[in-house]
C-alpha cells in the first residue's frame, strides 16, 4: 500500500513538473542593449531614496541610448525574508546586467560578495565605503551625495521658521552616516538661529529620536508616525525627515488641518513635499542621475576605474538636474523672509564664506571633533563618530 | 481492488483542493492583469531554472522540511505550536551565541557545537510554552504568540546593543561569522549537501518515531484525547513536554542552518517566517510525514521563484504569498467539506 501510495504521488508529481517546464520554455533573445541593474532596499515609488534612484535610473534609459534595466526592490529582512543580495545580483546578472547598482549601506557586504562572484560585472554601492576602507573587490565602487550641504539648508530653513524654538529630527538607525547627516541639520539650524534670527542668547532645542531602519517595519522599528506625533506633542513645531518615507511631512499636514502651526521638512526625493504642500519648507533631495550616467557611459566605453565619489552640488545652480547631486527646492510654507535669508545661506555656502564644519566643534560627551582655526577633512565627516554637542538624542 | 479504489478516491479528496487553489491562482492572476500560464512557468523556472536557483530552492526546502517535521509532532500531539517561528529564531540566538565563543574556533569543532547549542535554545524556548500549558493553563497558541513578540525584541535588543557591529547596531545584523564558522556548501553554489542529508535524516527519524514507536503511539493518544489518554496510564505532561522539547529542537536546528549557511551573521527577522509557513505545510499534509517534503519542496519553489516575478513580468512577488495563502485556505476548506460529508 505505502510503496503504491509513493508510486501515485511520484506519478502525479513528475508529469505535471513536466508540463510545467514545457511551458517554460526560455525565450532566447539575444540581448543587444546595454542592461544596468537596480537592488533598492525599499518599494520603488516611495516619495523618497528610492524614488530618486528609481528616478535617475529611468533618466538613464532616456539620455543613454540603447540601454535596458532590470530591477528589483524592497530587498529587506521585512519584504522578502530571506532573499540575499548576492541571490538577487545572480538574477540581475543572468539578465544580462552589466552594471548593477545598490542602494543601500545595509548591502555593503552583500555587494562586496556578490562582485566576487560576478568578477565581470560593475557594481556600484550606494552610501558605501568599501573602496574607502579597502575591503572592496576591484569591480565596486562607491558613490553618495554631500547631502551634508542639503541637510544644513534644511536645518537653516526650519531655524528661519520656528517659533518654539524647538526643532525635531526624525532618525533611522545610528551609523556614521546619520550622524553626520544629523550633524549637519544641526549645524544649519544653529547657525541661521544664531545669525538670520539673531537669537544667539536663547540656545535652540533640537532633538533626535531613531526609529531603528529606513523605514517603518511594524514590530521591529520605532513607528515613525507615533515618534512625529511625539515630537509636536513636546513642543517641537519643525521636524525634518532622516528616514526614507513621508510620516514626518503627513503629521505635520494633519496637524496643520486640525489648525496647530508647524511644519515639516522631508527628505531625498525632489517630490518629497507632495504630500503635503501647505506644511513643507523645502526638501534636500539626491540627484542621482549625473553620477549613475556617469557611471554606465564610463563602464560601456571601458574607461570605468574602481573610485569612492563624493559627489557635491552645483553651487551655481543647486539645482541644475546635469551637474548638482545635491539640490534643495523651497517648499510653500517658507515664508518669503525665510527666503531671502535661506538663499543668502545658500550662496554663503557656495562661496565659502560660511564653513560649518570649521572648528572647535565638540561630540556630545565632551570629545573634540574639531579643533579650533581647523576645518575637517573628507574622511572626519565620513565617520563621524557622535552627535555634536547641543543636540539631544542617542549617539550610539 | 476495493482498496485501490478507495485510495484513488482518496487521492481525488488529496487533489481536488489543489485543483480549486489553482482555479483560484489562476483567477486571481486574471484579475490582476498577470498572464497565468507565464506567470507560473516564470515560477518554475525562477526556482528551478538553473543549478544556482536549485540549490537557493534547496536551502529554504531544508528549513522548511526540519521544521515542519517537528511540527508534526506537536501537532501529532494535538498542539498548536505557533511559538515555532519565534523557537528557531532562539535557536538563531543560540547559534550566534556559541559562535561569538568561538570565533577563533575551526569549523570541525565549532560548527557541531553551534549546531547542537541552537537546538538545546530552540528545545528550551519549546518548553516555556509546554511548561506554561501544562502548570498555568495558558494556552499554548497565546503563549507561543507572547514567546514569538520576546524573541523578536530579545533578537533586535542583541543586534542593537551588545551584539552590534564595531561601526554601530545596524538592522542588517551582528558582525560576519569567520568563514572557518560557515557550514560548506558546493562550489559556487549556496546549498549546503550536509544540511540536505540532516534534513532527511531528521524527516525520516520523525516518520519512524511516529509510526513505529511508543512514543509516537502515545503521542497520538494524547492527539486524539487527552484526558482519556490520561485515565488509560499515558504518561501525559512527560509526553507533552517531550513533543514540545523534540519539535524546538528541530526549529532550533532550522536557527542555527539561517545563520551557519544563509546569512553568516544575526539579522532582525532571521526566522524569515518559515516556522508559519512549516505550519501551513503541516496542515497541507494532513499530518502524514510523506507528504512533507515535496510539499516544503512546493512552498520552497514559490518561495524562490516569486522574485522572478517581478523580475520577469512585473509582478509584485508578494503575489508568491497570495498563492500560497489561498492554497493552504482552500485546501483547509475542503477538508472542512470532507470531513462534513464522511460524518454524514
Amino acid at each position: 500500500m505505502k510503496t503504491n501510495k509513493l508510486w501515485w504521488l511520484l506519478s502525479v508529481m513528475i508529469p505535471l513538473t513536466l508540463i510545467i517546464s514545457a511551458c517554460a520554455t526560455p525565450t532566447t533573445e539575444a540581448p543587444k542593449k546595454f542592461v544596468f541593474g537596480l537592488i533598492m532596499v525599499g518599494p520603488k515609488e516611495d516619495h523618497g531614496w528610492n524614488e530618486a534612484h528609481w528616478v535617475a535610473a529611468q533618466d538613464v534609459l532616456k539620455n543613454v541610448p540603447n540601454t535596458d534595466l532590470v530591477w528589483i526592490d524592497k530587498v529587506n529582512p521585512a519584504d522578502r525574508p530571506g532573499v540575499t543580495i548576492e541571490q538577487v545580483s545572480d538574477d540581475l546578472v543572468a539578465k544580462g546586467a552589466k552594471v548593477i547598482f545598490t542602494n543601500s549601506a545595509e548591502f555593503k557586504d552583500g555587494t562586496n560578495n556578490a562582485a566576487k562572484k560576478h568578477t565581470a560585472v560593475t557594481f556600484i554601492h550606494i552610501s558605501g565605503d568599501a573602496v574607502l576602507d579597502k575591503s572592496a573587490p576591484a569591480n565596486v565602487g562607491n558613490f553618495m551625495g554631500r547631502m551634508e550641504y542639503g541637510k544644513m539648508i534644511a536645518g537653516c530653513a526650519a531655524a528661519l521658521t520656528t517659533q518654539t524654538g524647538s526643532i525635531a529630527y526624525l532618525g533611522p538607525l545610528i551609523d556614521a552616516e546619520t550622524r553626520r547627516l544629523t550633524n549637519s541639520v544641526y549645524l544649519g539650524a544653529k547657525y541661521c538661529w544664531e545669525n538670520a534670527r539673531g537669537k544667539k542668547d536663547t540656545p535652540l532645542k533640537f532633538e533626535v529620536t531613531w526609529i531603528g531602519f529606513w523605514f517603518n517595519i511594524p514590530g521591529v522599528t520605532l513607528d515613525p508616525t507615533q515618534v512625529v506625533n511625539g515630537f509636536f506633542d513636546k513642543g517641537a513645531d519643525v521636524v525634518l525627515s532622516g528616514i526614507d518615507t513621508t510620516e514626518a511631512l503627513v503629521v505635520a499636514g494633519q496637524r496643520a488641518k486640525a489648525g496647530k502651526k508647524v511644519w515639516a521638512i522631508p527628505y531625498d526625493y525632489i517630490g518629497g513635499c507632495k504630500e503635503a504642500e501647505a506644511v513643507c519648507l523645502g526638501v534636500p533631495y539626491f540627484n542621482w542621475t549625473p553620477a549613475y550616467q556617469k557611471t554606465i557611459t564610463e563602464v560601456q566605453a571601458g574607461k570605468w576605474k574602481q573610485s569612492w565619489d563624493w559627489n557635491g552640488p552645483d553651487w551655481k545652480n543647486i539645482n541644475d538636474p546635469k551637474t548638482s547631486h545635491v539640490g534643495w527646492v523651497d517648499g510653500k510654507a517658507l515664508s518669503a523672509d525665510g527666503k531671502k535669508s535661506l538663499d543668502a545661506f545658500i550662496a554663503d555656502l557656495g562661496s565659502g564664506k560660511i564653513n560649518l564644519f570649521a572648528g572647535p566643534l565638540k561630540y556630545q560627551d565632551g570629545k573634540e571633533f574639531v579643533k579650533a582655526g581647523a576645518t575637517a577633512d573628507d574622511k572626519t565627516v565620513w565617520y563621524t563618530e557622535q552627535l555634536l554637542e547641543g543636540v539631544t538624542g542617542k549617539s550610539k | 481492488m476495493t482498496g485501490s479504489r478507495n485510495f484513488l478516491s482518496r487521492l481525488s479528496l488529496s487533489l481536488a483542493p489543489l485543483l480549486v487553489a489553482l482555479l483560484i491562482a489562476i483567477l486571481l492572476l486574471v484579475a490582476t492583469g498577470a498572464p497565468p500560464l507565464d506567470t507560473f512557468a516564470k515560477l518554475f523556472t525562477g526556482s528551478f531554472g538553473t543549478s544556482s536557483k536549485q540549490a537557493d530552492t534547496f536551502v529554504v526546502w531544508v528549513s522548511l522540511a526540519i521544521v515542519s517535521a517537528g511540527l508534526l509532532i506537536t501537532f501529532t500531539a494535538g498542539q498548536w505550536n505557533i511559538g515555532v517561528e519565534g523557537q528557531i529564531m532562539v535557536g538563531s540566538i543560540f547559534a550566534t551565541w556559541a559562535a561569538r565563543g568561538m570565533w577563533e574556533q575551526s569549523g570541525i569543532v565549532g560548527i557541531p557545537v553551534i549546531i547542537l547549542w541552537a537546538m538545546v535554545g530552540g528545545a528550551l524556548w519549546a518548553l516555556l510554552v509546554a511548561v506554561l500549558k501544562i502548570y498555568g493553563k495558558v494556552n499554548e497558541i497565546f503563549g507561543g504568540l507572547g514567546f514569538n513578540f520576546i524573541a523578536t525584541a530579545f533578537n533586535i535588543y542583541l543586534i542593537f546593543g551588545p551584539w552590534k557591529q564595531k561601526t554601530g547596531g545596524t538592522l542588517s545584523g551582528t558582525e560576519i561569522f569567520p568563514e572557518a564558522l560557515w557550514m560548506p556548501t558546493l562550489p559556487e553554489l549556496r546549498v549546503s549537501p550536509i544540511a540536505i542529508i540532516i534534513a532527511l535524516f531528521v524527516l525520516v527519524v520523525i516518520y519512524l518515531s511516529l509510526r513505529g514507536t511508543l512514543w509516537g503511539l502515545q503521542l497520538k493518544a494524547i492527539g486524539k484525547n487527552i484526558r482519556a489518554a490520561f485515565v488509560l496510564g499515558v504518561p501525559t505532561n512527560p509526553l507533552m513536554l517531550s513533543a514540545y522539547a523534540v519539535c524546538g529542537a528541530c526549529a532550533g536546528l532550522v536557527g542555527a542552518f539561517l545563520v551557519i549557511i544563509v546569512h553568516h551573521r544575526l539579522i532582525p527577522s532571521i526566522s524569515s517566517g518559515y516556522g508559519f509557513l512549516g505550519i501551513l505545510i503541516v496542515l497541507l499534509s494532513s499530518f502524514n510525514a510523506l507528504w512533507l517534503a515535496p510539499l516544503a519542496l512546493f512552498f520552497a519553489a514559490v518561495s524562490i521563484g516569486s522574485t522572478a516575478l517581478q523580475l520577469e513580468l512585473n509582478i509584485d512577488s508578494s503575489l508568491g504569498g497570495v498563492l500560497q495563502g489561498v492554497l493552504v485556505l482552500v485546501v483547509l476548506l475542503m477538508q472542512g467539506i470532507k470531513e462534513k460529508v464522511i460524518s454524514k
